[in-house]
């Protein structure tokens, strides 16, 4: 087993920017996602990102900053070093790695209320 | 932040595959003021964008066909438990869906003439499947239903998790959830609602799912006082990608390799086997899915598995040229995993692929409760104890086309009203919270009921095992507990986790108790203690809900049709 170190930018849009650490063991050709999956069965339940399909790159949905650049979680692979996970910049943040990304007229909206 | 939300509709429809957004344009198309929901994002999660493969239709573009000849297919891979009233509507219907995908320019491939390629999958007796080149049919599929939907304008919302059907009178008049991205709680009232979630595919270790795959239909379904058929029926696709670790491709991408190139299943010993198990495949693709399943997991068992525990898929026998030829790029993307198929194999295993049981429907596909409808995978009874390929968008197709006629059909005749009192406990339970971070991992609780459902009911089962599975899932409920943690709140995955796993463990439930009564083995179901099929059990087990607890009905007469209800 190799060990990446993930360092994970935490919180919610108005809390202080905080930073988690975590080391990670992996297979060689593991991806990020699953380093992501495996802290939150492992070690941290409350971490937030976003992924539907795992595996398959259908979904496009985990899609992050890994060492400042747009990268699908599930194809970035995990290295044997520091990776520094952020969430998109130009999409609203909701937590963790997690953004708004769905377009505008497919979410709840504030005015949707009766 | 925690402000309560209240939408009103005609047609409520949960879940955004196909068979929820075939739903919806069907409905629409009545004039019904239509709502489309998704867990995740809207027709983005689910089965059918993962599918990259075929899609079984009587076209008779390749070869001539029938829809007779597709039914008895359908019947025959079925064991003999198949609900032959909607066998019939999926394969009568097929053709239609079909062309009418290839006038939305979903573009299956053709041939130079223009007739489309039809190609034969396991189980049929003729080219009979459908594709968009390259494994880029359940895409394809998606966007173009997607497509039409924005097309319509119909309203959809994604990031909503519904908890609840609500159920006055004894008809659905609507569903409560919350918001996954900020935790608002959501009351729907709607005149007719159709659950097209999916199957539950993600209760095992090893699956081909998306996320929103945990069976939250027939969970919904139980508690609003709907019956489950067949729920014993788990399909396992026998050539999931195993080793080595493959990044950015469904772990079932080998099915149109096979399809199209034939390839060699090699067990460690880097023999053929599955000719052993009494299907001679002679570097073709014929073997049905539960009889490969079990090929396989039999040679494991005998010391003759691959290293990683499967075995090997090779194609080094093709020359790179035909492999480029007919895969293209994936070619490229295999490479970039490091695989080159001409120069050794691939390891491969079971994996949990789809569910053949699911919500008992009467032919316009109404659940037993009046208003509530269903369509795709979460339907039981159209491939009785195991689906043939290619089945599955075609009936996504079909049955989201019908349950939206039938549900905007009910809507125009009112539906059911609804009191503000019969949504009061789900409303109560999503607004909810201990308050305190969760004592309990709730992903790692996931986790462990994805490793008991695949050690003890897996495609092998014993009355021990699943008996013990039964004390599992008992134990895993009393540790959820009915409280979600924390408060409603911003993407907070804790309490979606808890929401999962509490509609996890009803439908895991339910197929582990259907499991241990069904005491013979035929089609997916295979029990080590009674290897034989058994004639008394060409039957239909019916699950229900009542007073909290799993009851199990079996159908009163042998192949009972149970849609002619």
């Amino acid at each position: 087993m190799k060990r990446a170190v993930l360092i994970v930018r935490r919180g919610a849009p108005h809390d202080v920017a905080s930073w988690s650490r975590f080391e990670v063991s992996y297979e060689p050709g593991e991806s990020v996602l699953d380093g992501l999956r495996r802290i939150r069965v492992q070690d941290d339940a409350s971490l937030a990102f976003r992924y539907s399909c795992i595996n398959a790159n259908a979904c496009k949905e985990c899609m992050i900053l890994v060492d400042g650049e747009v990268r699908y979680a599930c194809t970035a692979r995990l290295e044997e070093r520091e990776m520094r996970l952020e969430p998109l910049p130009n999409k609203p943040h909701l937590r963790d790695l997690a953004t708004e990304i769905a377009p505008p007229d497919e979410r709840l909206g504030r005015g949707d209320n009766g | 932040m925690n402000d309560r939300v209240h939408l009103d509709t005609d047609v409520l429809i949960i879940g955004s595959g196909a068979a929820g957004m075939s739903a919806a344009i069907a409905a629409h198309d009545l004039h019904a003021r239509v709502l489309i929901v998704d867990k995740s994002l809207i027709g983005r999660g689910g089965a059918t964008v993962m599918a990259q493969m075929t899609v079984a239709a009587a076209l008779g573009d390749e070869v001539p066909d029938s829809p007779d000849a597709h039914l008895s297919d359908t019947l025959k891979a079925g064991r003999g438990l198949c609900d032959e009233i909607l066998s019939r509507i999926l394969c009568e219907e097929g053709p239609g869906a079909i062309r009418q995908m290839e006038r939305w320019n979903v573009g299956w491939a053709r041939h130079p003439d223009g007739r489309l390629r039809q190609v034969e999958a396991p189980g049929h007796d003729r080219p009979r499947c459908v594709y968009v080149d390259f494994l880029n049919t359940g895409p394809a599929v998606s966007r173009t239903l997607r497509a039409q939907v924005q097309r319509r304008a119909i309203k959809r919302i994604g990031d909503l998790a519904i908890t609840d059907i609500v159920v006055s009178g004894g008809a659905a008049c609507g569903a409560v959830g919350f918001s996954v991205t900020d935790g608002r709680a959501v009351a729907i009232a709607a005149r007719a609602v159709i659950i097209a979630t999916g199957g539950l595919t993600r209760l095992y270790a090893r699956n081909s799912a998306s996320l929103n795959m945990g069976g939250d239909g027939y969970a919904l379904g139980l508690r609003a006082g709907a019956e489950l058929i067949d729920m014993e029926f788990v399909q396992f696709f026998p050539i999931g990608h195993l080793a080595p670790r493959l990044v950015g491709m469904d772990p079932i991408m080998w099915d149109p390799f096979r399809y199209k190139l034939g390839g060699r299943l090699l067990n460690g010993e880097k023999k053929e086997f599955i000719d052993r198990y009494g299907v001679p495949e002679d570097n073709r693709y014929v073997a049905t899915r539960d009889v490969a399943t079990y090929a396989i997991l039999k040679e494991v068992d005998a010391g003759r598995g691959s290293p990683a525990g499967g075995v090997y898929l090779s194609f080094e026998h093709v020359a790179s040229g035909k492999l480029r030829e007919a895969f293209g790029p994936v070619i490229d993307r295999l490479a970039a995993n490091g695989i080159d198929l001409a120069k050794g194999p691939v390891e491969v295993a079971p994996i949990a692929h789809y569910h053949m049981g699911g919500l008992r429907v009467t032919p316009s596909f109404e659940t037993s409760v009046s208003g509530l409808f269903a369509a795709g995978e979460v339907v039981g009874g159209a491939n009785g104890a195991n689906r043939l390929s290619g089945n599955a968008i075609t009936e996504a197709l079909v049955f989201g086309r019908r349950a939206g006629v039938s549900a905007a059909e009910r809507a125009r005749e009112g539906g059911a009203g609804s009191r503000v009192q019969d949504a009061a406990d789900a409303l109560a339970l999503v607004s909810a919270g201990s308050g305190d971070a969760p004592r309990e991992n709730f992903a790692a609780l996931i986790v462990r009921l994805q490793r008991v459902m695949a050690d003890r009911v897996g495609p092998f089962r014993t009355a021990k095992g699943l008996s013990a599975a039964l004390s599992e899932i008992a134990a895993m409920k009393a540790a959820l507990g009915s409280t979600p943690p924390l408060e409603p709140g911003r993407f907070r995955p804790e309490r979606l986790d808890w929401f999962d796993a509490r509609n996890m463990l009803l439908a895991a439930e339910s197929v582990v108790s259907s499991a241990l009564r069904r005491e013979e083995s035929r089609g997916a179901h295979a029990r080590e203690d009674f290897p034989a099929s058994s004639s008394k059990w060409a039957r239909h087990q019916i699950v229900s809900l009542r007073d909290g607890a799993l009851r199990i009905d079996l159908s009163s007469a042998p192949c009972e049709k149970v849609a002619a209800s």
